[in-house]
């Protein structure tokens, strides 16, 4: 069976532990899409229905795919197909007028055609004022993973227009978790970025925390309370198996990998109180890197990956902090408000996102590295967990919706928001993974 | 619920009678310092409260006085042991001070009792992050225990763990969910 960019969970179930029950082959669960807001600036683009040649596959079009992508970064306001004045597949029968009528920036043509087992795609996207072509190619997936196909497409065409890569083809971590029926189940999943293809990794009684993905995408650290406290594990996504990096007196949480993915960032109270610690994880050796009578937690890489940010309330309340270097001097980085919580640097060095508090509402901000200027993004008012996407265009993070926790995903200037309320109760922590080549 | 704890009182009465020797220790118990006393007091009084004649000690009017509030005292130290949960405001590990009677009964059972365990369970309120409260509840859980062991109870008797805001005790958001949730229990092993 062809692999395509996919993760081929083992069949292998492992033996169940009292409280734990591994599930690695497919329990399916989808997340819907709501889309709450879109921003003002947004370009117009129309992305035509492809043609068709041979027998498609069952499922969403590829050009639907596209187009939902193209939106959900709120930087794209997509054409319905209904107003379409006509259904080009190739530049003959693009009649640029027509577009610029509608009010186009872009239009996307192209048509599938179905050979055995692979459906191949060719598609052109067009500037429409300038009238010229600015992307052409030919893809070709097989016909079980059309949505790798979109996905990729989305990706091409964001990168040809914004000329940033687009970030379609990640997937996402979260937590799950179903109280129905009196025992809570706690479900760690991983599904495309639309929410699409959702498959459990874990499934616990008790809780999962703080899923962390590996650089390559190949792994995930997370927190597990299956044995009653707090232990971190790092999790084979192809194998399933798990191994167990952290379980020290007190805590062992908040993971999160270095660039290199040799070593994770953990908060441990082996000492006495929560500090930061790295761990080498081939030998296992820890490294102190912070020591103080206050909670420190949450640390993060920033971008040049040699600093970190954390999370520390030393000054009497949570507020983020930076360090340069491990064991440098520390540089507070939020002043604005009593709590701040829970640093996410995005990858070019330009800002650090995390919850905090107005009032009494708890949003997702931002601040301008160079500039220190904050900025509050989120008007939700129970916000939890961002995550940056690897291009740092958009954020997803947790928020608080009727009473039900549903995920987010904004642009990371908040200009849009766009909703994944869980099919299955409270969905929460979602870690964005990386762009893997 | 007065009646059945001092019923409970008389029944840990009961048992220490059966159970201790004739020794005392004989000391008199002063105001305030009830707590190791008044096991020597209930063994040599032990009999007496169940309407026995008591020829020692000063007087027997005196002594069945001295054993009334040595029952009293007793009765109210297992009701405050009665409770468990300890609660926080937001964002703090101060112990209250409501909750410090309470604490120092525990502490006293614990220092009376070198056998008995118990499990400290730090919680925090969902607002805020999930990692800085697992660090919060962490940090709840161990100045009640710096407290237990400052008042006489053992290290090796207590376990702490935090679950931060992962086991609510009541669902919602509200400020009184909030409140409710901002909590240490005490759990005998």
């Amino acid at each position: 069976m062809t692999q395509g960019i996919w993760y081929n969970p083992s069949k292998t179930i492992l033996a169940a532990i009292a409280l734990v029950f591994v599930a690695v082959s497919g329990v399916r669960a989808e997340l819907l899409i709501r889309i709450t807001e879109g921003a003002d600036s947004a370009i117009p683009v129309a992305v035509v229905p492809f043609a068709e040649s041979g027998q498609m596959p069952a499922g969403d079009k590829v050009s639907s795919i596209v187009q939902a992508d193209l939106t959900m970064t709120g930087e794209f306001r997509a054409l319905s197909p209904e107003k379409m004045l006509s259904l080009p597949s190739r530049r003959e029968e693009v009649y640029f007028r027509d577009w610029r009528l509608l009010g186009q920036r872009y239009v996307l043509v192209g048509g599938l055609s179905r050979s055995g087992d692979r459906v191949q795609a060719r598609y052109e996207l067009f500037d429409v004022n300038r009238e010229e072509r600015i992307l052409g190619e030919t893809a070709a997936a097989p016909a079980s993973n059309m949505r790798s196909l979109a996905h990729h497409i989305s990706d091409k065409v964001y990168e040809a227009i914004t000329g940033v890569p687009g970030v379609f083809s990640t997937q996402l971590a979260f937590v799950t978790l179903d109280a129905a029926g009196g025992k809570p189940r706690y479900r760690l999943q991983v599904s495309d970025v639309d929410g699409k293809r959702a498959r459990i990794r874990l499934e616990s009684q008790e809780p999962i925390l703080s899923p962390a993905w590996s650089p390559d995408g190949k792994k995930l650290a997370y927190v597990s309370f299956e044995t009653g406290k707090p232990v971190i594990f790092v999790h084979e996504l192809a194998s399933g198996k798990r191994t167990k990096v952290a379980d020290f007196p007190g805590l062992n949480s908040a993971p999160a990998w270095s660039d290199d993915g040799r070593s994770l960032l953990m908060t441990l109270s082996r000492d006495g109180n929560a500090e930061i610690y790295r761990m080498n994880l081939e030998t296992r050796q820890l490294t102190k890197l912070t020591n103080h009578w206050a909670i420190d937690t949450e640390a993060n890489w920033d971008a040049s990956g040699k600093g970190i940010f954390f999370t520390s309330d030393r000054s009497g309340g949570p507020q983020i902090y930076h360090m340069e270097t491990p064991g440098a001097e520390l540089r507070r980085i939020t002043f604005g408000s009593r709590y701040n919580a829970r640093p996410r640097a995005d990858s070019n060095g330009e800002f650090v996102y995390y919850v905090h508090q107005r009032d009494s509402a708890f949003h997702i901000a931002r601040t301008d590295l160079e500039t220190g200027e904050e900025t509050i993004l989120t008007r939700t008012e129970s916000d939890e967990s961002p995550s940056v996407a690897p291009n740092g265009r958009m954020l997803i993070y947790a928020t608080d919706q009727n009473g039900t926790s549903v995920l987010t995903v904004i642009s990371s200037d908040g200009g849009a928001a766009y909703s994944l309320p869980g099919s299955e109760g409270e969905v929460r922590d979602p870690a964005w993974g990386p762009l893997v080549r | 619920m007065k009646f059945s704890a001092q019923s409970k009182a008389f029944a840990l009465l009961l048992s220490v009678g059966l159970v201790a020797g004739c020794s005392s220790t004989g000391g008199t118990a002063e105001d305030g310092e009830y707590g190791s006393d008044v096991g020597a007091v209930d063994q040599e009084g032990g009999s007496t409260v169940y309407g026995g004649d008591d020829q020692r000690g000063v007087s027997s009017s005196a002594m069945t006085e001295k054993e009334r509030m040595a029952a009293r005292e007793q009765a109210e130290q297992a009701a405050l042991r009665d409770i468990t949960v300890f609660y926080f405001d937001f964002d703090t590990a101060e112990i209250k001070p409501e909750a410090r009677d309470v604490l120092v009964a525990h502490a006293r059972y614990l220092a009376n009792n070198p056998g008995r365990n118990v499990r400290l369970e730090g919680h925090a309120d969902e607002r805020g992050t999930k990692e800085y409260n697992l660090a919060l509840g962490e940090r709840r859980a161990n100045a009640v225990q710096r407290f237990l062991i400052v008042n006489g109870a053992s290290r090796g008797q207590i376990e702490t763990v935090s679950y931060g805001e992962e086991k609510p005790a009541v669902m919602g958001s509200s400020e009184s969910a909030w409140a409710q949730n901002r909590r240490v229990e005490l759990v005998f092993e």
